[in-house]
């Protein structure tokens, strides 16, 4: 996975370098950082299966405006329902209320099936909708974007530097993984195999300590001077007040209408 | 370990965002410029344990090696694993951004509590009983994550404590592999680099302080000192 960091690549986007931002890829990285983490929050805050949906399907549509490779995402998405799934499916059995069917002697609730599917449907839209606002927004351009809307300048230092030295770090795990194989190693469920691990784990560390030790002597030796120059130019447009007010007022609009549908039951 | 969007109460969302962002005002004022860099390539380090996988029984885990996090940085382990878990959740989409509070302060808050309690005990051990030591704070610093994760779902509402029981008991294993490569890793460490376990304190200072030459503007001069000054009381 740690390519995806390699050589400053936008997610997503590896094959088409070099054409056109997509429709969404068009916005500020600001406004669109900001309005995924928006809609995270208010998602989050809806209770009814149907709004949730809703939204769910906001974000599907969302997709077809990026130029993320449809397939991959949903695997990905997949990917992220695999954590969640076995919770998901004790929670009809765990949770009190009105018996629907049983299983095995235990009883599934309709409460704990609907709360199940809310929480699966919410944290579907959360993470579509935050891989297409944020697709072809490359590591770096993030940084950038968090330091411009007022993280601490050192907490985006430090993310440049990690963002930067993953792939350094997977390829040397993997020159020393090649060493151990060529030496005859499997991995296997043995104390050998966690011991190797660990010398390899532990040596990891220590050759990152002395590249870090390195990398600061050269940046000392380049004369740095406590901070770093942030060189990217981002512009707010119109059109970025405008997907911001219009973003704000559709999901505003969900969760109003989801608040007023429960006093309506 | 991922907790996902939608699944937390918002009071438990909002208790945990607190807390992250305390850990992290504390983690980054013992975190001035000149040692970014070797925490960011350490933070970079430990997202590439999160990528290395070990076999337990048919299956296999990816390591997770918070404890040694916690060993090596310090308070410094709160921003480092939370660039981890947020480059994590942005571009790969494992856990999400309005649990990114309760995850950080659920891996990082751990990591460096442990940390903090062997870090005197593994430094002053011979390389023996400091991979004792290491395999202790390794594995319980996995406990405790999955206790707090348990603690987490349990407050989010009652159909989740079967869950977080599952949890915890579904982790035991992991825990002792954890341990295992932990005790392994610091054994190395050890022998190799000792002064490892300290570079989040002195060991940076004083490579700093060597230098022949006055390197940066007065600005970070000034910020160094001070913080020496803090990490050592």
């Amino acid at each position: 996975m740690s390519h995806l960091f390699g050589h400053d690549q936008p997610l997503g986007v590896q094959a088409s370098g070099g054409t056109a931002p997509s429709f969404v890829g068009s916005f500020d990285p600001r406004v669109r950082v900001a309005t995924a983490g928006l809609f995270a929050v208010m998602v989050v805050a809806l209770h009814q299966v149907e709004f949730a949906f809703g939204a769910f399907l906001l974000a599907l549509g969302t997709v077809f405006l990026t130029d993320l490779p449809l397939r991959l995402t949903l695997k990905r998405m997949a990917a992220m329902d695999g954590f969640i799934i076995v919770m998901l499916v004790m929670l009809p059995f765990t949770t009190p209320g009105t018996p629907m069917f049983s299983l095995l002697g235990a009883d599934a609730s309709k409460e704990g099936l609907m709360h199940a599917v809310l929480i699966g449907v919410r944290a579907n839209a959360v993470v579509l909708m935050m891989l297409s606002l944020l697709s072809g927004l490359s590591p770096v351009a993030l940084g950038h974007t968090l330091y411009r809307l007022k993280c601490p300048a050192a907490l985006v230092h430090l993310m440049m530097f990690t963002v930067r030295y993953i792939s350094v770090l997977h390829d040397e795990y993997h020159r020393l993984r090649m060493a151990m194989k060529l030496r005859g190693f499997r991995a296997r469920n043995t104390f050998h195999t966690y011991r190797s691990i660990g010398y390899l784990f532990g040596m990891l560390l220590v050759r990152s300590l002395e590249r870090a030790e390195r990398v600061l002597e050269a940046m000392k030796c380049r004369g740095f001077s406590g901070h770093f120059p942030m060189i990217d130019h981002l512009e707010f447009k119109v059109r970025d007040g405008m997907l911001a007010v219009g973003f704000g007022v559709m999901i505003g609009a969900l969760v109003l209408l989801d608040r007023m549908y429960v006093f309506a039951y | 370990m991922h907790i996902v969007d939608g699944a937390l109460a918002p009071e438990v969302l909002i208790g945990g965002g607190v807390l992250a962002v305390a850990g992290l005002g504390l983690g980054l004022r013992k975190l001035p410029i000149d040692k970014i860099p070797a925490t960011g390539v350490l933070s970079a380090t430990f997202f590439v344990a999160s990528l290395i996988h070990v076999p337990v029984g048919p299956s296999s885990v990816h390591l997770i090696m918070s404890g040694l996090a916690g060993l090596v940085l310090g308070w410094t382990a709160f921003p480092a694993l939370f660039v981890g878990l947020l480059l994590q959740a942005v571009f790969f989409g494992f856990g999400g951004l309005t649990v990114l509070g309760v995850n950080t302060v659920n891996i990082a808050l751990p990591a460096v509590l442990i940390g903090l309690t062997f870090r005197g005990l593994v430094t002053r051990s011979s390389p023996t009983t400091a991979a004792i030591w290491g395999g202790i704070a390794g594995a319980s610093s996995i406990a405790v994550t999955t206790v707090f994760v348990a603690i987490s779902l349990g407050l989010s509402g009652e159909g989740f404590v079967a869950a977080a029981k599952l949890v915890f008991f579904a982790h035991i294993p992991i825990m002792i592999i954890e341990g295992l490569i932990s005790a392994a890793a610091i054994y190395l460490i050890c022998k190799v680099k000792p002064e490892l376990m300290r570079a989040s304190d002195s060991a940076y200072d004083r490579a700093y302080d060597d230098a022949p030459y006055p390197m940066t503007t007065g600005q970070t001069a000034q910020v160094t000192p001070a913080t020496s000054e803090a990490n050592n009381g």
